[in-house]
């Protein structure tokens, strides 16, 4: 999923400070699981807000709704006719979701209200990893079912590099070596052959590099 | 705009008011440095300094610091183009530094034609820092003589700084406000975009002028001779940001093919006299893509030489 | 067992301090109360094994939030007692009661009151 984190609040509290009626609109997906931007996070961050421009003596409106999803259509058609009520919108979807938001309504300032860190897994409770790049050619079936472009500090392809130490990453040693987890995860599953295949230099025109990328299906387009 | 602050020949120029003229070089998609230092000799009397262009459209050539050395060994004074494309600041700096311990005086921050227009389409982009970005970051080396990092620097770069400006890309009305951004951030000169569409390149520098844009950085208007009908077609329809007028595709069309290169000269000859009175227009950039040779007979035409002796 | 305790809160039950979520800290602000403390069971005792450690982490998330909105985080706190502690209860009131009086009413009741008289 779609790893978030929840921005300041005085970051926040900057960034609406000139508009007088706002939604807090959350998103009961990716955001939600990782603790960041759903229906609880709305209704904490509208309630902090309202006290913060009480104790200022400022009266402004501030609504709470989550959506099922900001990434489609449908569910941000749901706020279309209440909109008008509203000089901003502060949402604490990833930002696929604000952005699809702000291109849904054209005159409608979007704040965000989490900084999207990652495509990774719950992990343990209160910690979300990073898994994906979406580089758009996945190598999995070659690197054991682990991904040196998302878990390689220096995304080396034919690793560990010299700084491999004790199986922690030279960043830090809290950061696991993606090729000692690949090379334990080859051992396991008796394919240390494999290793010794050299990886090509790799096509990154699917990857973020060769600009924004989209999937077509005419197979389900109607 | 009066006050040196490094030994560059093309500084001095257009410090003393003179109209500036530069041109181009390509390095060659090899290892023999003969191909470009005979281009750089070609040109060395007509123009005040040569820019050097950095793996332009992505296809992968000799390294421009290399060939900036190679032309200031022969005396020629090199801009060396830089693109934010294929080095991190680390890189960038490091090159820098490189190019000012050959005391290469001028440079030009680009952020560069993306990969896939070249031969390594596959290949990663960097754009850890973008043009402007580099702009200040060469500034601030300059200037402050520190590294981005914070670190004194012992014996700062002294490079006069550039930065390119499209007049024709979409949307029009943000030409002007990025070229002021790209001053703001300390570009000292600009090379414009090649210019075909003479009324268009004039409103955008009236509207430049009216900023005051021409009094805080030197801007050079940029010249690129037709060879052929079929390089303005071309360039019309290929080339991204590209403004090309039909009435050059037809003046072009209506001369016999071989007749077609010099009409291409006298086109751009004409383009240089008229833009001459244009208010703002600091020189000239002359970019005769493979067709160096050329560059004398257009500046002699263009009554921009002799070049001042500064 | 007759303890004196101050008179001036209201006590809301829960069946373990697990309950508590921020939004309960913060909404009691929201409608101008002046401080909230949350007692829970001794640590390492809840029924349900970590409710009071949620807890906790609950209220340090609630005082570094009204800190930041300017309601001050010294506001609300969390103590820990076993059932069978009366007078301990009654002394924990008596500490936060102090420690507001000498705190004052919070922003957000002043704010509240203003408002109220101007509307008058």
């Amino acid at each position: 999923m779609i790893i978030a984190k929840k921005k300041p609040i005085e970051e926040i509290i900057g960034e609406v400070e000139n508009y007088d009626r706002l939604l807090i609109l959350g998103c009961n997906e990716c955001v939600t699981v990782c603790e960041a931007g759903g229906k609880k996070e709305v209704e904490i961050l509208a309630s902090a807000l309202r006290m913060n421009f009480m104790a200022k003596g400022k009266e402004k409106v501030i609504d709470e709704k989550t959506l099922e999803r900001q990434c489609d259509h449908e569910y941000l058609e749901e706020i279309r006719a209440n909109i008008d009520k509203y000089d901003a919108i502060v949402s604490l979807a990833c930002g696929v979701g604000v952005q699809f938001a702000a291109e849904k309504y054209q005159t409608m300032p979007l704040i965000p209200g989490v900084n999207t860190v990652c495509l990774g897994a719950n992990e343990d409770r209160g910690l979300w990893t990073e898994r994906c790049q979406a580089c758009g050619s996945c190598i999995l079936a070659r690197t054991g079912g682990i991904c040196p472009v998302s878990r390689c500090a220096k995304r080396v392809m034919n690793g560990p590099c010299g700084g491999s130490t004790k199986g922690k990453c030279e960043i830090s040693k809290d950061v696991d070596c993606a090729w000692q987890l690949i090379v334990d995860r080859l051992k396991a599953l008796n394919k240390m052959d494999d290793y010794e295949i050299v990886a090509p230099i790799k096509d990154w025109s699917t990857d973020r590099a060769g600009g924004p990328r989209k999937v077509t299906r005419e197979d389900v387009k109607i | 705009m009066s006050e040196l602050y490094t030994q560059s020949r093309l500084e001095k120029v257009l410090k003393a008011g003179h109209l500036g003229v530069t041109s181009e070089c390509g390095p060659p998609r090899g290892s023999d440095a003969e191909e470009v230092k005979k281009k750089g000799l070609l040109i060395k009397d007509y123009v005040d300094a040569v820019n050097v262009t950095d793996n332009q459209t992505a296809m992968t050539r000799m390294s421009s610091l290399a060939a900036c050395i190679h032309l200031k060994l022969l005396g020629i004074e090199p801009v060396l183009q830089m693109v934010t494309r294929d080095r991190n600041r680390v890189a960038l700096q490091s090159d820098i530094l490189g190019a000012a311990s050959f005391d290469i005086p001028n440079m030009l921050c680009l952020s560069g034609d993306h990969q896939s227009f070249g031969d390594c389409k596959s290949g990663q982009n960097v754009h850890d820092l973008d043009s402007m970005q580099l702009v200040q970051t060469v500034r601030y080396m300059r200037d402050e003589g520190k590294f981005l990092g914070g670190d004194a620097i012992k014996r700062p770069p002294r490079i006069f700084v550039g930065a390119a400006a499209n007049p024709f890309a979409d949307p029009f009305e943000i030409r002007v406000p990025r070229l002021a951004k790209k001053i703001a951030c300390g570009a000292e000169f600009i090379q414009t975009q090649c210019i075909y569409n003479i009324d268009k390149f004039k409103e955008w520098m009236r509207q430049a002028v009216e900023r005051g844009l021409h009094e805080k950085a030197f801007i050079m208007a940029g010249m690129t001779p037709m060879k052929s009908v079929g390089m303005a077609k071309y360039m019309k329809n290929r080339v991204p940001g590209m403004d090309v007028p039909d009435e050059i595709i037809a003046r072009l069309a209506g001369v016999p093919k071989d007749k077609q290169a010099e009409e291409g000269i006298n086109i751009c000859v004409e383009h240089i006299l008229e833009l001459k009175e244009v208010k703002g227009v600091a020189g000239f950039h002359i970019m005769a893509i493979e067709w160096e040779e050329k560059v004398p007979e257009i500046i002699k035409r263009a009554g921009l030489y002799p070049r001042p002796q500064v | 067992m007759r303890l004196k305790i101050p008179a001036n809160f209201r006590i809301v039950r829960l069946p373990c301090t697990g309950k508590v979520d921020i939004i309960h800290i913060l909404r009691a602000f929201e409608k101008g109360v002046d401080g909230a403390f949350v007692v829970g069971c001794m640590e390492g005792d809840c029924h349900y094994n970590e409710g009071n450690f949620r807890a906790r982490k609950r209220v340090e998330q609630a005082k570094v939030i009204l800190d930041k909105v300017g309601v001050g985080g010294e506001r609300v706190k969390m103590f820990n007692l076993s059932s069978g502690e009366g007078p301990l209860f009654a002394q924990y009131a008596i500490e936060m009661d102090n420690k507001i009086k000498e705190l004052g009413p919070s922003p957000i009741r002043l704010a509240k009151q203003k408002k109220a008289k101007t509307a008058a």
